[in-house]
């Protein structure tokens, strides 16, 4: 992992670094990184990737409910935590010219 | 009376007799909260709105309608959103954010109502104080400041449910709910001398459980004593229609074996463990274990011995990767999760910024702290372009290899014993300057998760420092009640969960 790395990454997870920050990060993401390639001494040929535990055991039935509405209108809880609102919608900046 | 040092079971049979009400039992534990500031173990704290609940809950006994656990009083990891209490997950990101809704956890504790007539009528102390968004060893990555140890303030609580650990430890509350994706329950347990569980994956509801690594999270109790434990997470779990995760039988009494011999019809009442086959995995006791740690962890193998278990070495021999492989699954699941903080629709949003983007970015680097943001550029790397394969998808396939390996050990013993952390908790400040440092410390308690079976800590001694050591137990998917009666039946032979740390005020 390079600098350049850390910045595109950075960019990717829509975070800044300032270029002393993307230093000091850089040798801690690269150890953690060298620990990481030890897993490349594994043969996991033929294996399936696990991405659920449970999956281990048992196959898991996808749970349905009726197609019915179960949710109340909760519009005005759910707005009091808005950065910014107007009239029951979230304010952003102007995307559109 | 010494409420904060009586396990939840007496309080259950003092509320019961009325010997005290949950009113008076709430009051005190404020008062002991009010007195007990400098563990900073709380992040929010409403005496009106405890005192109302406690009042419901004398109200409930009053009438007839209490249950097991109505008006005992418990402190809910800052994880669990809460309606009524600031939900923050101990971030600046969500910094005053109040929660629509109560997570399945709170309601099924909580306050039974219409919408709600399951709830076991526990009064709500606070929010207790966390590592940010879960992701830290030593609750000392939280935005509101560290967690101190209530057997040594120089020392760390452990993580990432520090909180919980030192608000029970230190008597702020007689029960803790906690959760833990990979040792946050158990780690901090072990180094606050109390006993915790992490149940098998989808035992309990991942609903308003700010989501931090969807497939390895799981909620759990924290408490004085394996007994409190199986109380409270019998309570806890089930069946939850709105996680999918939720497993369909999940309700449970998880205290129905602990006063039953392993083996069914034993009446050899010195021997009640007659029976059960105990591993010790070899890579558990390997370098870098702390000597004092071992020690204990092997007197309290022998004591198991002296209760009728035979003990068997096994061996687990992808114990060393688990570091990598969690520490690529996690962050991977942790990027995709926190991507949801983007200052729109609720959380912190910067001052200034140019446009949407920069609103986004400036938003977010301010609002999460560094070690947030080093997992989310950890887990952001791995899922990208060209890397994919060779670390996510390499580690989910290493993560089968893991479970299938416990699967083999668990054909040769019934649970697995071993340390909970290498060593007991540490000075604050110490290992905070050099993440991978902390990251090692999870080595014997990440497979667990990966694996997603159950697995507890429950203390089984001090160091020279008199600080608690924890003892790790591992049992196969559903076998929560049996770790719980293991754990109890050690409890009911050993004195090392009785131990207090000193007192407040």
């Amino acid at each position: 992992m390079k600098l350049d790395d850390v910045q595109r990454i950075a960019h990717l997870s829509r975070l800044e670094l300032n270029p002393a920050e993307a230093q000091a990060i850089l040798p801690q993401l690269q150890a953690v990184f060298s620990l990481v390639e030890e897993m490349q001494a594994v043969d996991t040929t033929g294996l399936e990737p696990l991405a659920h535990p449970i999956l281990f055991l048992r196959q898991l039935a996808q749970p349905l409910r009726a197609d019915q509405v179960t949710e109340t209108d909760h519009r005005t809880e759910n707005m009091l935590s808005a950065p910014a609102e107007q009239d029951g919608y979230f304010l952003v900046p102007k995307v559109i010219e | 009376m010494s409420w904060h040092k009586t396990p939840i079971t007496l309080l259950a049979k003092a509320l019961e007799a009325k010997q005290v009400s949950s009113t008076e039992l709430t009051q005190y534990f404020l008062d002991r909260i009010a007195a007990g500031k400098v563990f900073n173990a709380y992040l929010d704290v409403n005496p009106e709105l405890s005192l109302a609940q406690a009042a419901h809950a004398d109200a409930l006994r009053a009438a007839g309608k209490a249950g097991k656990l109505t008006g005992i009083p418990i402190a809910h990891k800052d994880v669990f959103v809460t309606q009524g209490w600031k939900s923050t997950a101990a971030s600046k990101m969500l910094e005053n954010y109040q929660s629509p809704f109560d997570a399945t956890v709170v309601a099924n504790l909580g306050m039974p109502n219409e919408a709600n007539s399951h709830g076991a009528g526990m009064v709500c102390l606070g929010k207790t104080n966390m590592d940010e968004f879960a992701m830290g060893s030593s609750n000392e990555n939280s935005a509101y400041g560290p967690v101190l140890n209530p057997w040594n303030t120089d020392y760390v609580a452990g993580g990432s449910s520090g909180g919980s650990a030192a608000a029970v430890a230190a008597g702020l509350a007689p029960i803790a709910t906690g959760t833990d994706t990979g040792g946050s329950i158990r780690q901090p347990a072990a180094f606050c001398g109390l006993t915790g569980i992490k149940p098998s994956y989808g035992r309990v509801s991942r609903y308003g459980m700010i989501a931090y690594a969807s497939s390895l999270d799981q909620a759990g109790p924290m408490g004085k004593s394996a007994e409190d434990c199986a109380l409270l997470l019998s309570a806890m779990s089930s069946h939850d229609p709105r996680d999918s995760t939720s497993l369909a039988d999940s309700g449970e009494d998880y205290s129905r074996y602990l006063n039953q011999p392993w083996r069914e019809g034993n009446s050899n009442s010195a021997k009640p463990l007659e029976g059960l086959r105990i591993g010790m995995p070899k890579e558990f006791f390997a370098e870098g274990l702390s000597a004092e740690v071992a020690q204990s962890v092997q007197a309290a193998a022998k004591l198991l011995e002296g209760l009728g278990a035979q003990i068997i070495e096994v061996s687990l021999p992808k114990t060393k990767l688990s570091i990598p492989v969690y520490y690529v699954l996690a962050p991977a699941e942790a990027s995709s999760n926190l991507s949801r903080f983007d200052g729109v629709r609720y959380g912190y949003r910067a001052n200034a910024y140019r446009d949407l983007n920069d609103m986004y970015k400036k938003s977010r680097t301010e609002g999460f702290g560094s070690e947030v943001k080093r997992r989310i550029l950890i887990g952001t790397y791995v899922l990208s372009h060209g890397y994919y394969d060779a670390y996510y998808l390499q580690a989910q396939k290493i993560r089968r290899i893991i479970a299938a390996d416990f699967q083999t050990a668990f054909q040769h013993c019934d649970v697995i014993l071993g340390p909970v952390a290498p060593d007991v908790a540490w000075r604050l400040g110490d290992k905070s300057k050099d993440p991978l440092q902390m990251y090692l410390e999870d080595i014997y308690t990440l497979s667990a998760n990966l694996a997603g079976l159950p697995a507890m800590s429950a203390p089984c001694g001090f160091n020279s420092k008199s600080l608690p050591i924890g003892m790790q137990l591992i049992g196969n998917y559903f076998s929560e009640g049996k770790l719980l009666q293991v754990a109890h039946q050690y409890q009911q032979a050993s004195d090392w969960h009785l131990r207090q740390a000193g007192e407040v005020a």
